[in-house]
This record gives C-alpha cells, sequence and structure tokens, in this order.
C-alpha cells in the first residue's frame, strides 16, 4: 500500500508480504475514512454561503478533499457550516438541523459573523456567534473568508478527525448518547434559551422598571 | 391606469387647497399631506398626475418634535422626477396611518415593514403582521427610543468602546449577559409560543373556496424553508396546494434580518459603506454606488471624472456577474445541477480577480467614497478588464447561449410559463429585468439617469411576453448592453483625480433628506437618507430591489404548479442580504 501516513511505518513486513499486506491501526484507518468524506449540509446562511459556493466551483474545489456532495437534508450529513449571521428567528432551525444530524458531527463557524456577531454583533436580531448554543469545532476567520481560508480551515477540520480515537469517540459511548443535544430556543419578547430560564427570570424579576 | 402627461406640472397645493400643504424644512422636499385626505390625494397622484410606480414607503421618527412621519416616494415608469409626498401623526399610540394598498399593491410589505419597525398601523391593511421579526417581538426597534440590548452610545464612534485603553465585551454590561432583553417580570416558563396562527388564517383567507357541488379536497400547506435547497437564502414560504396547483402563498422573511437601518443610524457616514456591501452580496459595488450617490446628492458635491468612469466600469462589471449566476442558478432550480453554474462560476472569478485588483476584497468591496473612489485601478487589472470585456465574456455569452437557449428542456419548462403582466408588475412596484420583461422600457440609467449613463449609447433591454423565457433571455440582452456600455467607458476614461475631495474619516452632511437611486442588478436599489447636520444618519433607510419584487410573488404563483415555483422564484433573483437587510 502506497499511502505511508495510513500505514504504520515502523513495523517490518516480511519481504514476501510487501506488496500484498498493509499493518495500520483501526483509528488510522477509520479516520481516513472519515476524513475523506466528510459530507457538508447544503446550508448557507448569509455572504459566506456564496464564497462556500464558490469554494465548491472549479478554481478552488473542495471535491480534492472530499467535501463536495452538499446533503441537503441533515440526516446525510458530517458536517454543518454555519456560513453567515446567525439571527434569533433563524436559530430554532439551526438548532433543529443540528438535532437531526447523526453522530458523528462537526460544527465549522465560517466567517465573523457565525464566530462571534462579526459587524452586526450590536444588531438587535443577531446571535453573537453560534458558539453560545452548538459545540464549534473550527472557526474561519474573515469577512467573507476566502475560498483558500475555507479550504484552510477544513484541512484543520481533518486534523482534529485524525487526533480522534474509536476508543474515547462519544457517539460509541452508551452512557453520553445524547451528549450532544441542543433544546431547543423559542422566539419569545426576545430570545428564550430555555436552559437559563431560571437565570432569565431572576434577572427579569430584578429590572428597575418596565 | 390614466395615461401619464409628461407636461403636466405637478402642483397638488392647487389641486387640494387646504387639504395638502409645501413642506417647508429646509433640506425636505415635497409636500405633506393630511392624515384624513391621504387616500384621497394618492388616488390622484396615481390617477390624475400619472404617478403610476410607488417605489418606497418609510417611517421616520421625528421623537423631539414628537411626531411619527410615513414617506412615500411616487415616480412615473415613462420616467423623470419622482413626487415625495408625507404623512405626519402624533407620536401617541396607536399611531394610525391609512393604507394605500388599494391604491399602490405594491406598499403591502413595505407598510407591514413600517409597522414592524415603528409600530405605525395601517388601518385598512389587510394583513398587518410583522414582517422582519417574529409575532411576539417586543417593541418596535426603529423607534428612536428603543434601545438594542447591546446599546452603548446613540452614535459611533462609541467612547465607551476603550474606557481607561481597557477593552470591554459587550456582554459584560447587558445583565443578561447576552444580546437579551426581556420586559420586567418576565417569566420564560409561562410564555405561550406563538403558533403563527395568523400566518395560516391569512392563508386561507385569500385561498379560494371550493365551488359547491364539487368533490371536497383537503388543501395542504407545505412550507418550504427556511432552510431548503432552492429558496436563494433562509427564505420561507408557506405554500397552500390544491393537489399541485398553488392557490395561496406567503413568504415568511426576516431569517437573515440583520438590523442594518438600526446600526446605520448609529454609524457615521463613512462606516456605513463596508455595511452596505452586506446587502446584495453578489453586487457590493451596485451598494456601494447607491449609497454614495446618495449622500453625495445631500453633499452638493461633485465627483471626479475619473471615478465617475470607473464606478461605471465596475457596477457593470457586477452587473454582468450577477446576470451569470442568475442564469447559473436558475439552471440549478430547473434540475440541471451544477454545470452550467460551473460555467458561470468560472466567469465569475475572472470579474471577482478585477474586483479583488481593485479594491482588495473579492466581495465586500468597500471601493467607492463620497466624491470618488477610493483606490486607481492598477495598469494590470485595467488591462484585465480590457481583456474581458473586448474578448472573453463577448465569446463567452454567446458560448453559454448557444448551450443553453434552443435546449429543449429549459424552452418546455420556460416558455409560456407566466410570470407578470405590464399591469400587474407596475401595480406591485416591481423593477428591473422582472419589469423590463413584461414590455415596459424602465431603466434607471435612462428614466432617470444618475452618474454619467447619459453620456453612453446603449438600448434598455426590453422584451414583451413576460414568460419566465423572457426573464431568462432579457439577462443575456442586459449582459450585452453593459458590455456596450463598458466598452464606450473603457475607451472614454480619462486620466485625472480619482476624487474630488480630499480624504477624511468625517464627512459634513447638512440637514435635509435625499432619496438616491440607481438601476441595480436587480431592480431599483434606494436609498434614503435624513440628515440632521450630524456625523450620523438620523434616518437611514434602504429600498431594496428584492424586497419591493418580492411582493408579486404571491399574485405571480397562484395557479401555477408547485413544480414551477422554484423557478418562479428564482425569475425575481432574491438575494437574502437585500431582502432582509
Amino acid at each position: 500500500m502506497e499511502n505511508e501516513k495510513l500505514s504504520l511505518p515502523n513495523y517490518t513486513i516480511p519481504e514476501d508480504l510487501q506488496n500484498v499486506v498493509a499493518i495500520t491501526t483501526l483509528d488510522r484507518l477509520y479516520n481516513w475514512g472519515r476524513r475523506s468524506s466528510v459530507w457538508p449540509l447544503m446550508f448557507g446562511l448569509a455572504c459566506c454561503a456564496i464564497e462556500m459556493i464558490a469554494a465548491q466551483t472549479a478554481r478552488y474545489d473542495m471535491a480534492r478533499f472530499g467535501m463536495e456532495v452538499m446533503r441537503p437534508t441533515p440526516r446525510q450529513a458530517d458536517m454543518m457550516l454555519v456560513s453567515g449571521t446567525v439571527t434569533k428567528k433563524m436559530l430554532p432551525s439551526i438548532i433543529r438541523l443540528y438535532n437531526q444530524m447523526p453522530e458523528p458531527k462537526y460544527v465549522v463557524a465560517m466567517g465573523a459573523c457565525a464566530s462571534s456577531g462579526g459587524p452586526f454583533k450590536e444588531g438587535y436580531n443577531v446571535v453573537a456567534g453560534i458558539d453560545k448554543f452548538l459545540p464549534v469545532d473550527v472557526y474561519i476567520p474573515g469577512c467573507p473568508p476566502t475560498p483558500q481560508a475555507l479550504i484552510a480551515g477544513m484541512i484543520k477540520l481533518q486534523e482534529k478527525i485524525d487526533k480522534q480515537s474509536i476508543k474515547h469517540v462519544t457517539w460509541y459511548n452508551k452512557e453520553k448518547k445524547d451528549g450532544n443535544y441542543v433544546p431547543m430556543p423559542i422566539l419569545g419578547p426576545d430570545l428564550i434559551d430555555v436552559r437559563r430560564n431560571a437565570e432569565i427570570r431572576d434577572v427579569a424579576a430584578a429590572k428597575e422598571s418596565a | 391606469m390614466a395615461t401619464p402627461v409628461l407636461t403636466q406640472t405637478v402642483d397638488l397645493a392647487a389641486r387640494f387647497p387646504g387639504k395638502v400643504s409645501a413642506d417647508a424644512r429646509p433640506g425636505y422636499a415635497g409636500i405633506i399631506v393630511n392624515k384624513e385626505n391621504l387616500v384621497e390625494v394618492a388616488t390622484a397622484v396615481r390617477d390624475e398626475f400619472g404617478f403610476d410606480l410607488l417605489t418606497a414607503v418609510t417611517g421616520v421618527d421625528y421623537i423631539a418634535e414628537n411626531k411619527m412621519e410615513v414617506v412615500y416616494h411616487a415616480y412615473k415608469t415613462t420616467g423623470g422626477a419622482g413626487l415625495v409626498f408625507r404623512v405626519q401623526v402624533e407620536r401617541v399610540d396607536p399611531i394610525e396611518v391609512p393604507s394605500l394598498i388599494n391604491i399602490w399593491p405594491g406598499v403591502d410589505f413595505q407598510e407591514r415593514e413600517a409597522w414592524d419597525l415603528y409600530g405605525i398601523k395601517f388601518t385598512g391593511h389587510p394583513d398587518l403582521r410583522r414582517i422582519l421579526m417574529w409575532e411576539g417581538f417586543e417593541g418596535h426597534p426603529l423607534r428612536k427610543d428603543w434601545k438594542e440590548p447591546f446599546f452603548e452610545e446613540e452614535v459611533k464612534p462609541f467612547k465607551s468602546r476603550w474606557p481607561d485603553g481597557q477593552h470591554t465585551f459587550a456582554e459584560n454590561k447587558n445583565p443578561f449577559r447576552d444580546n437579551l432583553n426581556f420586559p420586567k417580570d418576565f417569566d420564560p416558563e409561562k410564555y405561550v409560543v406563538d403558533k403563527e396562527e395568523d400566518l395560516y388564517m391569512s392563508l386561507e383567507r385569500d385561498t379560494t373556496k371550493d365551488v359547491e357541488g364539487n368533490m371536497k379536497t383537503d388543501h395542504i400547506v407545505v412550507n418550504m424553508g427556511p432552510h431548503h435547497p432552492s429558496t436563494h437564502g433562509v427564505l420561507r414560504v408557506a405554500v397552500q396546494l390544491d393537489g399541485e396547483t398553488i392557490i395561496g402563498l406567503k413568504p415568511v422573511m426576516g431569517y437573515l434580518h440583520r438590523n442594518h437601518d438600526k446600526i446605520g443610524e448609529r454609524n457615521t457616514y463613512l462606516q456605513n459603506i463596508p455595511y452596505t456591501d452586506r446587502l446584495d452580496y453578489f453586487n457590493s459595488m451596485s451598494n456601494n454606488f447607491g449609497y454614495v450617490t446618495t449622500v453625495e446628492k445631500l453633499m452638493k458635491i461633485p465627483v471626479a471624472e475619473r471615478a465617475e468612469y470607473i464606478r461605471v466600469i465596475m457596477a457593470e462589471l457586477s452587473r454582468i456577474q450577477n446576470h451569470l449566476i442568475f442564469i447559473g442558478m436558475l439552471m440549478n432550480d430547473l434540475g440541471t445541477m451544477y454545470t452550467p453554474s460551473l460555467y458561470a462560476f468560472e466567469e465569475r472569478e475572472l470579474v471577482l480577480d478585477i474586483f479583488e485588483a481593485v479594491s482588495g476584497a473579492r466581495m465586500m468591496c468597500n471601493y467607492f467614497r463620497f466624491g470618488g473612489v477610493v483606490r486607481d485601478i492598477p495598469d494590470f487589472a485595467m488591462q484585465k478588464i480590457k481583456d474581458l470585456v473586448f474578448e472573453r465574456l463577448p465569446a463567452k455569452t454567446d458560448e453559454m447561449e448557444r448551450f443553453l437557449n434552443e435546449n429543449e428542456i429549459l424552452v418546455a419548462r420556460l416558455k409560456g410559463i407566466h410570470v407578470l403582466n405590464a399591469e400587474d408588475a407596475i401595480k406591485y412596484s416591481v423593477t428591473g429585468p422582472v419589469l423590463r420583461a413584461t414590455g415596459v422600457p424602465y431603466d434607471l440609467r435612462r428614466a432617470d439617469p444618475y452618474s454619467i449613463y447619459d453620456r453612453f449609447d446603449f438600448d434598455v433591454a426590453v422584451r414583451q411576453n413576460g414568460d419566465m423565457m423572457d426573464n431568462y433571455l432579457i439577462r443575456f440582452d442586459e449582459i450585452r448592453q453593459s458590455l456596450r456600455i463598458l466598452e464606450q467607458a473603457i475607451k472614454q476614461i480619462p486620466q485625472g483625480p480619482i476624487n474630488s475631495q480630499k480624504a477624511a474619516y468625517q464627512v459634513r452632511v447638512p440637514a435635509g433628506e435625499a432619496y438616491g437611486r440607481i438601476e441595480s442588478p436587480k431592480g431599483e436599489l434606494a436609498f434614503y437618507i435624513v440628515s440632521n447636520g450630524k456625523p450620523n444618519a438620523y434616518r437611514y433607510h434602504v429600498r431594496p430591489a428584492s424586497f419591493v419584487n418580492l411582493t408579486a410573488v404571491e399574485s405571480m404563483c397562484k395557479g401555477s404548479k408547485i413544480a414551477d415555483f422554484v423557478a418562479l422564484l428564482a425569475m425575481l433573483d432574491i438575494v437574502m442580504g437585500e431582502l432582509d437587510r
């Protein structure tokens, strides 16, 4: 086998077997398969989505990394590319999509808005970063990030996948089965994060005037 | 609709003595109409004076005078100057203004927006729901006394950003430690979630009822979006279906409402240019163009001669790449997944290379300045533009037409599928290629020339049938006309300075109002700015082409099949950044 990254180099294979057998660890094989076919969710939010499309086209060609199969349904997707400003009105839909994705799943925050709110952070309808709700694996800076930056971020994600071990990953752990479930926020007078209900009630009660 | 008479002078004061008065404030134009006479005057404006296209409706909150104002901008589709009329009402809830939806149905979404953001109740509007925010949201955000949760100061630059040289996070200043604000004694556990009954009620009301005696069939409501591969962004459409036929349809938007207007009123004039980039993110150059044109109108400054040409070159290049994307994405929607759009994106990348060479950014160019542009075109970029305009783009446009236009499937899907007729298009204030495909030669570059478009020799692209095929072909026509303009601009561009003003962080803008509009690739993009002489705009409003064009979507789609809906929506060429702002 030619792939030096995949096969374990410091194990001597008998000469007559060298072209027949490759020796590797289960982790490497498992991760090699996963890193080479990260299917993104076909999901665009704002300006960054256009650069995401541009990264899929001929000049940048994300297919080189096995990431060209955009799945419109979350049930077939491995990675959610949050490409743009997350608004309060949109957030429940994003959370619902995330909860529908099967494990293993990754979240990439593309651009300033998805990472922190960006130039629109002060806006009343803007969530200051998707990481207030979802566990983000890679942040890609830029407004919008160029396709090159996006690809660099994807390679970072591949590196992260390489480091995971089948022994420790949460999705085979029966006790942590719903470990990544995020409760749905509610659109009320403002965005209600149901995990913070008690805090919201206390602060609202302590407010000086209506 | 009355035939507009070009020679007619508009003297509303003589026509309606006592009911209207001229606006006497310095820097303001137009007339103030009494609230009681609004419908009467508006009817006359349309029928007697011929202002058949009402482009913009917006509210302004004059909190110091305790007045709420609604401003209307009416134009004629035959071209020429517009008419501004406004209504002022006491700023005491409920603020009520009669709706003009029966005179110009195109005000539908804009009145809903004014209700959502200003709390102005338009009496007689049949479907006055919130449009950008959700039902149940607390307050009307654009009112001057409404503060966002991350409020720091009234205007930028914020002095509080660096207290004692230390940065503080906005989260630390808010009691909820987040971008949140709840009314006093709010209990999230007792909150009753809005089930969107209003939306479904309004779908039901507009639905034509079954004829008696026919077999009773159930209608199905299908929600497309906000996550849907075909809706061109985060648009949601609630469709009511009878079998496969659309019998009712309501777009739901606001999923990308980034509070452009509110942030724009805190920004200084210069700070706002990069924000306009992010309106219609395919055409940041056009957005810049519209914004600086409006502010220059207020400032009354000239534009450097060379900069005028650079602006036109950039705007037309932007139009070409926008239409290319339109064609590619339309093919996606029709089912030829990816291949045509890959061709389109290949050309787009070449245009973006030029943008990157002149401005430093591919998409968010931030290139225009008041009085000119920020940098000159480098020589190698000029050479690239020449190569593109004289060699590559004409050839590639021909190639795309050769590949696509006579494709049997494409013709079968597009030909004869009705989009809009001229009367409906004008009624719904539709502008841009969609209007021109119905046979109305209304192009602001000719109808109300701005910048230096009157110097170029080009035709307004018009098609007559108003079906999908015409809407598709008119994009090719426009690409060719843009190339014609570009050829002339490249030949005529003079040497010289690129800005008539000195570079400065602050500009002085005299008090007054201005409504500046340009022909963006998607239609009429206009900015309405009210200045009170301070470094920040008092009122900053964007009249986006996508948003107003979408008003017609319901009448466009009723009666057609659900399979055509995606392509019909594509015809409007909406982009969510501009639609939701």
